[in-house]
């Protein structure tokens, strides 16, 4: 049994093409439109940005190359870790060297883990992401000096000052609503363009029949394990922005529960495009507040909403989507 | 290319024992440049555990497999392909979901020995390199894929995937070409293509053909091993294993009732 | 005994299961209502045993079989499903309190090993069950007809079909068996590690590092391998307290530079 039999939707119809530039100009268009209760919103859509992009970078390893980590959430909390401890006591840290310092922190910790893990397959893989996620929790969950179970506190907002220039405040939630879109198209582009490169095509090659690949010359296990660290790093981005965000990190934001919403809004956008994985972090923080909100027994509407997803829509809500205008256009032809 | 024929793989006591079973037992092989040698031999004979194990697909048991002088016994698939070896699979072997010319530029692109943490082929659109193109076009046009190559693999019919087959292998570039039944499944006009096809590569390639269509073998075969049981028994030219006596017996008597 | 049930569950019909260690959190509250009902935690061992077994079948006749031919993701986004749903019906009908199980009285006494140590005699008759679990499960699995078809299911399935052999009914029985064992294994620990809301979640991680260390679809893998994982475990909260949570993966890492299928291959 592969990680995936499934095709990957890789490029987009036009038609969503346009609904997805016209959400993101929409979304941009949020801070400047006056409304009630500003604040709240733009912290949700914030916080909804950085997950977004959190799983945009597994769907990097899931979608692209077919490699399913439970474990992901490990770099994310890693690099929100890393800058509760690179800011110091009394003063904020700088945004342009922190956030490098955290990245670059998350993706050796994928590394080093990518290393033991990329040699298994399958279901092992699957598992072993999983119990190495499981170790870093503990690593900071029973140890007092690393924060233990009550966590550790980012004193300040990074400073973004550029050469005296402070203009850029991250205090002001507005400003920090655009750092993270910024981030977030930035992102996005980047894993576009690499979805299409050399290393992209090998990365689909080894998804879609990786004993092939083999044959054919290409070290599959370098590509994974590439893959895999950059994965870890770009997780590390998101997980810094959650962290400059909230001011606090706790061992939660490495664990299993972490780990598999990633994959759920992967899962439940669509995988393989970036796209989709933007729009299943949007719609499951959504349906999150929507069931929450409802009833104190949120997790079974969770729960069959889940169950739902994957028996009737196993290729996300933009397959979803891509179907629907297909059929509307066989209809129309 | 160097004038007189000379052994670009080398094959000595290949044995691969699952339990207390020998597939494949004590198996000597040469392949020659400029030649096509054949393998034939009953269901069962360990022909595809032979192939397999030239490939590096499974590890011998024991035995010694070199190519062009090197010792590759132990070394894995993709080292073999880098060195030189292109091999062909049985049950079709390709990227269904992909078009017929992604899946041969994929092939072709392994050459470039692109490490894959080179950043800055990130940015590079893996659709304008030059060089893949020219040898992906080249190996489309070879397996007579060209009018082809825009269609999706899995919607061409059977012989074309497995001409597709051939040009992923032949865009590796290899020196060693194992063919693992190339003409299993096709029709009279495609097979007839195919063996043309074979005959155009012999020049410049030492190939090593797994059949089981004896047409195609006493067309195509310069040398002829048979095997039986996971051991040779004979070996040589087509007109000196047609008369033994050994191999009527066990083989080719049996298939001209 | 709960990674063998999880590694029967995935080598013999390749499904992940990851509500595995909900099973096991339902036995637990299971093993608590039903000795209070029935005043006696064996009786509810026994009873809540066949309840499991039923609701495996069920739960495989419902939802599972129509997920063999999916792949691994699909798989896991089920069970994460049902995990959340469990939760759920946990939480209604059991309630979310943290709750202790009564040890049977006869059992509650304790051999003395040293003057001030001793050593609580449920945990043995709890080793002993498992053991004797174990082995019959492996006597099961390798000695009986059925056990056969099992296999035989595993390593070919289509084949196994054509034969004749009802897989259905085969995968049903598997299942069950694994839910069934997970439940039980939950009913057993309850007096000792008492019953509450996330014990499901905790124990899964244990269970998956075993079936890795295992190998998967091995039985004898999961024993040997929690064995393993128990001496580890245990020895490294004494001897090396600050590293002691981090020590089993460390095993698991090991385990997998040499052997990345584990232990025992199937």
């Amino acid at each position: 049994m592969s990680a995936s039999s499934k095709v990957p939707l890789e490029r987009l119809p036009h038609g969503v093409r346009i609904t997805l530039l016209v959400g993101g100009l929409a979304l941009a268009a949020v801070p400047v439109v006056p409304m009630e209760g500003r604040d709240f919103y733009l912290q949700m859509l914030t916080q909804m940005m950085i997950l977004a992009i959190f799983a945009m970078s597994l769907d990097l390893l899931q979608g692209v190359t077919g490699l399913v980590s439970l474990g992901h959430a490990a770099y994310f909390g890693l690099a929100g870790y890393a800058l509760a401890f690179l800011t110091p006591a009394n003063a904020p840290a700088s945004l342009w060297w922190s956030l490098p310092a955290a990245a670059l922190v998350a993706a050796l910790a994928a590394l080093v883990i990518g290393f033991f893990v990329v040699r298994t397959h399958g279901i092992y893989f699957i598992m072993v992401t999983m119990a190495f996620a499981q170790m870093v929790f503990f690593l900071f969950f029973d140890n007092k000096s690393l924060g233990g179970s009550d966590g550790s506190y980012v004193n300040f907002k990074p400073d973004a000052t550029i050469a005296g220039w402070g203009g850029i405040d991250l205090e002001n939630k507005t400003t920090f609503f655009y750092l993270t879109l910024a981030l977030l198209v930035g992102v996005y582009l980047f894993l576009r363009r690499l979805l299409f490169s050399p290393f992209g095509r090998a990365l689909a090659g080894i998804r879609a029949n990786e004993h092939r690949m083999r044959a054919l010359g290409y070290g599959t296990y370098g590509y994974k394990l590439t893959a895999f660290t950059l994965a870890g790093g770009l997780a590390g981005v998101a997980g810094y922005l959650w962290a400059a965000q909230t001011g606090y990190v706790n061992p939660e934001l490495m664990g299993f529960h972490m780990s598999a919403h990633a994959i759920m809004m992967v899962i439940l956008g669509g995988m393989g495009n970036f796209a989709g994985a933007i729009v299943g972090a949007f719609a499951f923080e959504y349906m999150l507040h929507l069931f929450k909100d409802m009833t104190k027994h949120w997790q079974l509407l969770m729960g069959s909403f889940i169950l739902l997803v994957v028996i009737f829509a196993p290729r996300g809500l933009l397959g979803l989507l891509v179907r629907k205008k297909e059929e509307a256009h066989e209809r129309n032809s | 290319m160097s004038a007189t024929p000379e052994v670009l793989l080398s094959a000595r006591g290949l044995t691969k024992r699952f339990g207390g079973l020998a597939a494949v037992n004590g198996v000597d092989l040469d392949l020659w440049c400029d030649r096509i040698h054949a393998v034939i031999g009953p269901n069962g004979a360990g022909k595809s555990t032979l192939t397999n194990l030239l490939s590096g697909d499974i590890e011998p048991t024991a035995g010694r497999v070199a190519i062009g002088g090197i010792d590759t016994t132990h070394k894995s698939p993709e080292a073999k392909s880098q060195l030189g070896l292109g091999r062909s699979y049985q049950k079709t072997n390709i990227f269904t979901s992909f078009t017929v010319w992604d899946n041969v530029r994929l092939a072709a692109q392994s050459r470039r020995r692109l490490a894959s943490w080179n950043v800055a082929q990130w940015f590079t659109s893996a659709d304008s390199q030059a060089a893949t193109n020219e040898s992906c076009e080249r190996a489309i046009e070879l397996a007579g894929l060209t009018p082809r190559a825009r269609a999706i693999a899995a919607t061409i019919s059977h012989g074309e995937q497995r001409q597709l087959e051939i040009a992923m292998t032949l865009a590796t570039e290899p020196q060693v070409l194992l063919l693992d039944e190339p003409l299993a499944g096709m029709g009279q006009a495609e097979a007839e293509r195919m063996v043309e096809l074979l005959l155009k590569l012999k020049k410049g390639h030492a190939m090593c053909l797994v059949e089981h269509d004896m047409d195609a073998v006493f067309a195509l075969a310069d040398q002829l091993t048979v095997m039986v049981n996971g051991q040779v028994i004979a070996s040589g030219t087509p007109g000196d294993v047609r008369s033994d006596a050994a191999v009527q017996a066990a083989y080719l008597g049996e298939e001209h009732q | 005994m709960l990674a063998a049930g999880l590694t029967l569950i995935f080598g013999i019909m390749g499904v992940i299961n990851l509500a595995h260690g909900s099973f096991y959190m339902i036995g637990a509250y299971m093993a608590w209502s039903l000795s209070a009902q029935f005043g006696s935690l064996f009786v509810a061992i026994v009873v809540g045993a066949l309840l499991s077994v039923a609701m495996g079948w069920l739960l495989e006749r419902i939802l599972f079989r129509h997920f063999y031919h999916r792949d691994h993701l699909d798989q896991v986004l089920l069970t994460f499903g049902l995990i959340y749903i469990f939760e759920e019906l946990r939480s209604l009908l059991w309630g979310d309190e943290v709750h202790a199980v009564q040890m049977p009285a006869a059992l509650d006494w304790a051999i003395p090993l040293t003057d001030n140590l001793s050593y609580p005699i449920y945990r043995l008759v709890m080793s002993g069950i498992c053991v004797l679990l174990a082995v019959g499960l492996y006597l099961l699995i390798s000695r009986t007809r059925l056990g056969m078809k099992v296999r035989a299911g595993a390593f070919n399935h289509d084949m196994t079909q054509a034969l004749g052999i009802n897989i259905r009914q085969i995968h049903g029985v598997v299942f069950a068996l694994g839910v069934g064992l997970a439940a039980v294994a939950g009913m057993v620990a309850a007096p000792i590690s008492s019953v509450y809301p996330n014990m499901g979640s905790t124990v899964l991680i244990m269970c998956f590092v075993v079936v890795v260390i295992g190998g998967i679809g091995s039985v004898r893998g999961a024993f040997v391998a929690s064995l393993l994982v128990g001496l580890v475990d245990t020895f490294g909260k004494v001897l090396l307290p600050q590293i002691a949570g981090m020590l089993v993966y460390m095993l698991m890492a090991v385990v997998l530079l040499y052997k990345p299928e584990g232990l025992f291959k199937q």
